[in-house]
Formats: C-alpha cells, sequence, structure tokens
C-alpha cells in the first residue's frame, strides 16, 4: 500500500501483513493485521512509530514516496515491541533523526533492547509539549496499557490522536478509515483485540479514558498501530466501545470450553448448554481440540459463565485445558461465573483441579459435576439441572 | 514512610494510601506486605520493587 494522506501533510505510512496469521506468537489473527505509522511533515519532520522488521524495505519506499530527499528530524516512539519499534535501529542509523522521544518507561526499554550508547533520546512524560512547526505534539503516558513504556501522542491542531496499540484490530485491508469496512466485523475484531492483548489492564484503560476526559483532549480522527482509523463520529464510537470493553459487563451467555478423551465429558458439556439454551442463555460449546485458546478467550470476554470441562488424566486435567486456563487465568477476565465438569476411570480429581483455576479467578463458583466411567442418562439429567442453576445464576447477576 | 517503586512499571507503593485493589490499609508498610502481594498495575511481584529515592 502507498503513503495516504490523512490530514494535510500528516501521512499514514504503514505495512498491511496480508499474511499474518500467528500475532505476537500466541494470538490467532485470522484476518492478518497491519502495522500503521505516520510521518507528518512540518518544519521538523516527523515519524511516528515504525512497522516490523521484515517490512523495513516497506518502510523506506514509503518515507522516499512523501519526503523525497527531504530528513527526518524527530522520532517519536510510543511503545517498543518489535511491531512497533522493529526498525527503529534502522530508522535511527539511516535518518539519523536529531532527537527521538519516548516516555520514562520507553527510555528504560529502549536502552535495554537496543543497548545504544549514543541515540540522542529525549524523555517525554505526560505533560510534554513540543512544537514541531505549526504543530504541537503532546504526550500522555499509558503505563501498561499496554506495556509499561506505552504512550500516546496527541495533536492538539489536527485533533488527532496517535493512540499505539489502543483502539487496534487486527484486520489486513487495502481500506484505512472504519467508516470504509463493515462495522460489525470492525467490532469484533477490535473486541478480540482487546480481549486476548489489553484485558488485564483494563483498570489502566478506564484511568486513561478518565484522564483523556478531564484534559478535555478534542479529539476528530484516532490513529492507532494496527488495522483501521477513526474519523469524525467514529471516534466517539471506538472510544464508547473501549468503556464498554473495560466495564466488562457480562452478557447473557456462556462459554462452555472442554476438552475429552473418549467423549464422556464431551456428552456432559452438551447436556450443560442445553439447560442453558432452554433457559434463554446464549451458548458457545468449545472443544480445545478444534479451537485456538485466543477465539476461545474471544467469546469468554463477554460472557457471564465459562463452564470448564476435562476428564482426569494421569491424576490432573488434558494438557489442552491446562493451556487454555493458563492463557486465561492471565488475562484476568472479571465478573464470571465458573462451573466445572468432567469424567473419570480410577481417580477423578479433574473437577476439584478446575474448580481451584475457577478460584483463583475469582469467579463465582457453582459446584461442578464429575462422573465416573461414560454418563448415562441420570447423569445427563443431572448436568441439564446444572445448565438450568448456572443460567438462574446469570440472570440474578444480569 | 518509605515509599517503594516498581522496576517493571514505574507504579509507587505509597504506604500512606495501602492499596485498596488488594484489600491493604493505609498505613501498611511496604515490608508488612503479604508475600504474595503483587503490583496493582502490572502484576509484578514484590521482589520487583526498590525504596524510592
Amino acid at each position: 500500500m502507498r503513503p495516504v494522506e490523512i490530514k494535510e501533510g500528516v501521512f499514514w505510512l504503514g505495512a498491511v501483513d496480508w499474511n499474518r496469521r500467528n500475532f505476537h506468537g500466541y494470538s490467532k489473527a485470522h484476518k492478518g493485521t497491519t502495522y500503521n505509522n505516520f510521518l507528518i511533515v512540518d518544519e521538523k519532520v516527523t515519524l511516528i512509530d515504525t512497522v516490523a522488521e521484515e517490512f523495513w524495505g516497506t518502510l523506506q519506499c514509503n518515507i522516499a514516496q512523501v519526503l523525497g530527499d527531504r530528513k527526518i528530524d524527530y522520532v517519536v516512539a510510543n511503545h517498543l515491541e518489535p511491531d512497533h519499534a522493529g526498525c527503529l535501529a534502522k530508522v535511527v542509523e539511516k535518518y539519523q533523526p536529531e532527537k527521538i522521544f519516548t516516555s520514562p518507561m520507553g527510555q528504560k526499554a529502549m536502552k535495554a533492547h537496543f543497548k545504544y550508547e549514543d541515540w540522542p533520546v529525549e524523555v517525554t512524560p505526560t505533560g510534554t509539549e513540543l512544537s514541531i512547526g505549526k504543530r504541537t505534539l503532546s504526550f500522555l503516558e499509558t503505563r501498561m496499557l499496554h506495556w509499561p513504556d506505552s504512550m500516546l501522542t496527541y495533536c492538539p491542531e489536527e485533533k488527532l490522536v496517535f493512540s499505539n496499540d489502543a483502539f487496534g484490530q487486527n484486520w489486513a485491508t487495502s481500506e484505512r478509515w472504519a467508516d470504509e469496512v463493515d462495522r460489525y466485523r470492525l467490532e469484533e475484531l477490535m473486541a478480540n483485540y482487546y480481549a486476548n492483548i489489553v484485558l488485564p489492564y483494563s483498570p489502566v484503560v478506564l484511568k486513561t479514558l478518565a484522564t483523556i476526559k478531564e484534559m478535555g483532549l478534542e479529539i476528530e480522527t484516532i490513529c492507532p498501530d494496527h488495522g483501521l482509523m477513526f474519523r469524525g463520529d467514529d471516534c466517539a464510537w471506538a472510544i464508547e466501545k473501549y468503556l464498554e470493553f473495560a466495564e466488562q459487563k457480562p452478557k447473557n451467555k456462556a462459554v462452555i470450553v472442554y476438552d475429552t478423551m473418549w467423549h464422556s465429558t464431551e456428552k456432559m458439556a452438551e447436556a450443560i448448554a442445553c439447560g442453558l439454551a432452554d433457559e434463554g442463555v446464549s451458548v458457545r460449546l468449545m472443544c480445545m481440540k478444534n479451537n485456538h485458546h485466543s477465539d476461545v478467550m474471544a467469546e469468554v470476554f463477554d460472557a457471564a459463565a465459562v463452564i470448564v470441562g476435562s476428564p482426569t488424566h494421569n491424576n490432573g486435567i488434558l494438557p489442552l485445558m491446562a493451556d487454555m486456563l493458563t492463557y486465561m487465568k492471565g488475562l484476568r477476565p472479571q465478573n464470571k461465573i465458573g462451573s466445572a465438569v468432567g469424567s473419570f476411570g480410577w481417580s477423578g480429581e479433574c473437577v476439584k483441579i478446575l474448580t481451584k483455576w475457577l478460584e483463583d479467578m475469582n469467579m463465582e463458583v457453582v459446584e461442578g459435576i464429575k462422573n465416573q466411567y461414560v454418563p448415562d442418562h441420570e447423569v445427563f439429567n443431572k448436568c441439564y439441572e446444572q445448565g438450568k442453576a448456572i443460567a438462574a445464576a446469570i440472570k440474578a447477576k444480569l | 514512610m518509605q515509599k517503594y517503586v516498581c522496576e517493571v512499571c514505574g507504579y509507587v507503593y505509597d504506604p500512606a494510601q495501602g492499596d485498596s485493589d488488594s484489600d491493604i490499609p493505609a498505613g501498611t508498610k511496604f515490608e508488612d506486605l503479604p508475600d504474595d502481594w503483587t503490583c496493582p498495575v502490572c502484576g509484578a511481584g514484590k521482589d520487583s520493587f526498590v525504596p524510592e529515592d
């Protein structure tokens, strides 16, 4: 994709990673992703962030198309993860910027990561204002949204915020603006990104949004570093969505995530799903053999209840469920009801182990069900009633 | 009372404020925080904290 002038003198550069499916080694990006970065042509030509290292050629080409032989004066590094700072060392070497601006934690990360000795780094704590000519850039630290070094860069003259990972979505497109794509798909991908990446830092999201409101920042354009950008009324929509995501209000929905050895746990899970569905709860039944943990997490994100299932295996649980629970616990979902289900052969620790995971995630636990050997009609009835009981708990919570 | 700063994310534990997220009352010294207490911002353990200058 060629550079796109998003405001007079402000360019989207970026790289579209059409083939990306594995995002950061742990999350699925079914629709690819983009690494957005930006160039402001003013008295001081300023580059905001870079792209993943493999797109160094694209970045150079984009810069040359906009600037010709003109040099880059300033670089702003909003976040040091390699998908945004992957070309930083190469940019410094080739363009020799006068200054590199980053947050206090960014400087620390930059030193540790790039081991530079003579880079012209300048630290920009919250409130720092920088004149680049006709325009000003001001910086807002957003520690742990989603890394310690994360910050936002705001340009008051353009009413534009470079939001780095906040408001991002993994979506490789030829379109650049949110109003050019399908809204449902956009929201789904934005929620997927939030659920898998930003979720643990929801309290920071709420504080940051409150700070932006208090500061009275006028925002007419939001430029995240992944996916589509927002303009006009879409900015308020994106902020509203983030508030909604961060508040983690549960919906009338349950996710049953399980693994199974000889289908007994699976059949019990299906009976629970029937009980839930008959009470009007929307249910997702997700077997770990067929679903990636990040896809499960995208469903767990707005569910009111999470039912986890595994048979007992070697006095423990099946490994795909251990993977799922480790991943889920790290993302710290809030406001959930939890319950466990599992079959067993000779020893039956599964439900106890699964319940401990749910308790460790501060879920409101509904006592689980375990069954030895193959479940019969009576067990299925018990599971069906369990589904209804969980549905009642969901209704009491909503 | 001595404040402690998280070397991972920069959060400052102020004993005068405690940590309401973890039900730590105001006036609790850093040394008296439970061993399994973690940084309310980034989740790092107590050993990631150093006294603030």
